[in-house]
């Protein structure tokens, strides 16, 4: 009898893909079967669209509606296509104008009473229809403002399948309801912690500034209460603002997580920071039916902090060697490839042994040696291989509070401004190369071509590698973070002191 | 008679009359075995209808169609291999219809019939 189409978006990690949504009415008794490999929650959109419709004013057609989701073989998640669905019922018995809904992409789910609720994902959802070329999308009034953050996107915010209708040429009156609103912001502009609030711990200050310059990964060991957590939460607050690309990265990684987004995108890096029971499937996603981001791909574009990490699985922890590698993270599923972005900095913290006072100058350790040794070695020496700066951090004692209570603290503003600096000197300095951070640099790079050192620089770093203090991998990552000490001192290369710090920076922990 | 069964003796003379109208031909109304009942069969150009009436006297709770559930249909399709069963001669086609109507009172009753629906 009458046949319409639209379009929706079904999400596979953060990539989406254009569903054709086909409505096709015959002359059969009532009923909606729904082909097109639609999950639990999907299957159960036929009893939402029929009983919302009713409510809205626009009962479906009492004939049989055959409603096919297409690409058949891809397989679709959620709720989000209640209101494609809707319309296209709709439009097959000439309620709506097939025309109009065949040329927009809807997203949102109904509710009984014929509203539209807030879904999550819409932001990467809106993203992918923009990508792939629509330019019209409707969408629940809750998710409007997320929609809109996407550029070059007309947005149709509804608040019920009855708006949604008079939209698309329907004669209904207009009947005003309360708009369901997306759930809470979630702290999105919490404020970040202090760096002005950390007492003592000036080498620890210096490298956390050093590791964001550079966009090194950092590892600190020392007893509890030495404030490596501390350290680790004022990370993010020192890192530059994210680029506008990143920003909706960011955003669309929260907004698929169900946290909200709110009016604006997300402009400060995220920080992660998983307990250390986290599964790996927590850690860098995964689940059966829709593949959800984990902790990494959560904090990509920001810090993800690991405390505790000898603590965590080390399968969990071996699953960030390909991110970290990468910068991405893919999930593989019989019928699926789910991939992620996953460009963090790595922070680990660990106490020194299993009962924390190693190294301690106030407390004696308890530990077996064996037990001491085991302890550290649960991180795997491909894991440690990549973190360019490993450091000890101390208990502060009664004199350095009192000495830092008079003296000036660098604050989080001053320090991200150096940061700042010393990332646009290292840009500049790699404008011809496809690198922007230090970190990124491959050794051959710095070893030859412009970036050599003259030999009487690297002399201590030389003698190091002769004694067997470094391997060839740890030189160049001595080199790595040097650079990276000379851009935040405003220096153009490297002198030897820079090359003495960031081989203590290296070479401190196992001293 | 309890009310709604005279709503549907009702429903199932209109529904008669009005396929009488269209050009079939009423083999049997009401026919019963051990299994049930089948409202009505008629006959055109060859081929034996099975017909489910369903009467309501308003929409509130629904269009009658709406009350034909599988499982009424199911049943109609194997009541319909008995009245084969038991025929002269065995119908060339068969196929199983429903009628609705909607015999709001005080107004002439809305019918539509559906073809082929199981």
């Amino acid at each position: 009898m009458a046949l319409a189409r639209t379009h929706a978006v079904a999400l596979l990690g953060l990539t989406g893909a254009l569903v054709e949504v086909e409505a096709d009415i015959s002359g059969q008794l009532p009923g909606i079967v729904l082909i097109g490999l639609p999950d639990a929650a999907l299957s159960e959109a036929t009893w939402r669209v029929r009983t919302a419709a009713q409510n809205s004013g626009c009962p479906l057609t009492r004939n049989k509606l055959t409603i096919n989701l297409s690409p058949a073989a891809l397989p679709k998640h959620g709720s989000g296509f209640d209101l494609a669905i809707a319309l296209a019922c709709l439009a097959a018995d000439e309620v709506v104008s097939a025309a109009s809904v065949g040329s927009v992409v809807h997203i949102g789910e109904l509710a009984l009473d014929g509203r539209l609720r807030p879904t999550s994902g819409m932001l990467p959802a809106v993203l992918a229809a923009s990508r792939l070329g629509h330019t019209t999308v409707m969408v629940p009034a809750g998710n409007a403002a997320e929609a809109s953050l996407v550029p070059g996107m007309r947005v149709v915010g509804v608040a019920s399948l009855r708006d949604a209708a008079i939209w698309h040429g329907s004669r209904l009156e207009p009947v005003d309801v309360e708009v369901i609103e997306a759930p809470g912001e979630d702290g999105a502009d919490t404020a970040e912690p202090e760096l002005a609030d950390v007492i003592g711990n000036d080498d620890a200050i210096l490298a956390l500034q050093i590791a964001a310059a550079g966009g090194h990964h950092l590892f600190m060991v020392g007893p509890p209460g030495a404030g490596k957590t501390m350290l680790a939460a004022r990370l993010p607050g020192l890192l530059p603002d994210l680029d506008p690309e990143a920003s909706l990265e960011v955003s669309s990684m929260r907004s698929l997580s169900g946290r909200g987004v709110g009016r604006a995108l997300v402009t400060r890096p995220p920080l992660e920071a998983p307990h250390h029971t986290a599964t790996a499937a927590a850690m860098v996603g995964g689940g059966s039916g829709r593949i959800r981001p984990g902790a990494a791909a959560r904090a990509s574009h920001g810090v993800l902090f690991l405390d505790e990490a000898p603590e965590f699985a080390s399968a969990v922890l071996d699953a960030l060697r390909q991110p970290l590698e990468s910068g991405e993270i893919s999930i593989h599923r019989a019928n699926a490839v789910a991939r992620f972005p996953a460009r963090f900095q790595l922070v680990l913290a660990a106490n020194p042994c299993p009962c924390g006072q190693y190294g301690a100058a106030d407390l004696e350790c308890s530990c077996p040696p064996s037990a001491r040794r085991r302890y550290l070695a649960r991180l795997s020496g491909p894991l440690l291989d990549r973190i360019d700066i490993q450091l000890r951090v101390q208990r502060i004692t009664a004199a350095q509070l009192r000495l830092a209570a008079d003296g000036p603290r660098l604050t989080s503003q001053a320090a991200r401004q150096r940061v700042v600096t010393a990332r646009a000197a290292a840009a500049e300095r790699l404008a011809d190369t496809p690198w922007s951070l230090n970190s990124e640099v491959p050794g051959p790079w710095l070893r030859g071509g412009p970036a050599r050192l003259p030999g009487a620089t690297t002399a201590v770093l030389d003698r190091a590698l002769e004694r067997g203090g470094i391997t060839m991998r740890g030189y160049d990552r001595v080199l790595r973070v040097a650079w990276t000490v000379a851009d935040l001192g405003g220096v153009a290369r490297p002198g030897p002191e820079h090359l003495g710090q960031a081989l203590y920076l290296r070479k401190g922990m196992s001293s | 008679m309890a009310e709604k069964d005279e709503l549907g003796r009702l429903g199932e003379e209109r529904a008669a009359v009005f396929l009488v109208a269209a050009g079939y031909r009423v083999v049997a109304r009401n026919w019963r075995c051990d299994q049930g009942e089948i409202d009505l069969i008629v006959e055109r150009d060859g081929e034996v209808a099975f017909v489910e009436v369903k009467t309501r006297s308003g929409t509130r709770f629904g269009h009658p169609f709406e009350a034909i559930t599988v499982q009424k249909l199911a049943r109609l399709r194997r009541l319909a291999a008995a009245w084969c069963d038991q025929a002269m001669t065995r119908p060339a086609r068969i196929r199983i219809d429903a009628v609705s109507v909607i015999a709001r009172p005080g107004a002439d009753p809305e019918i539509e019939h559906r073809a082929g629906v199981f």
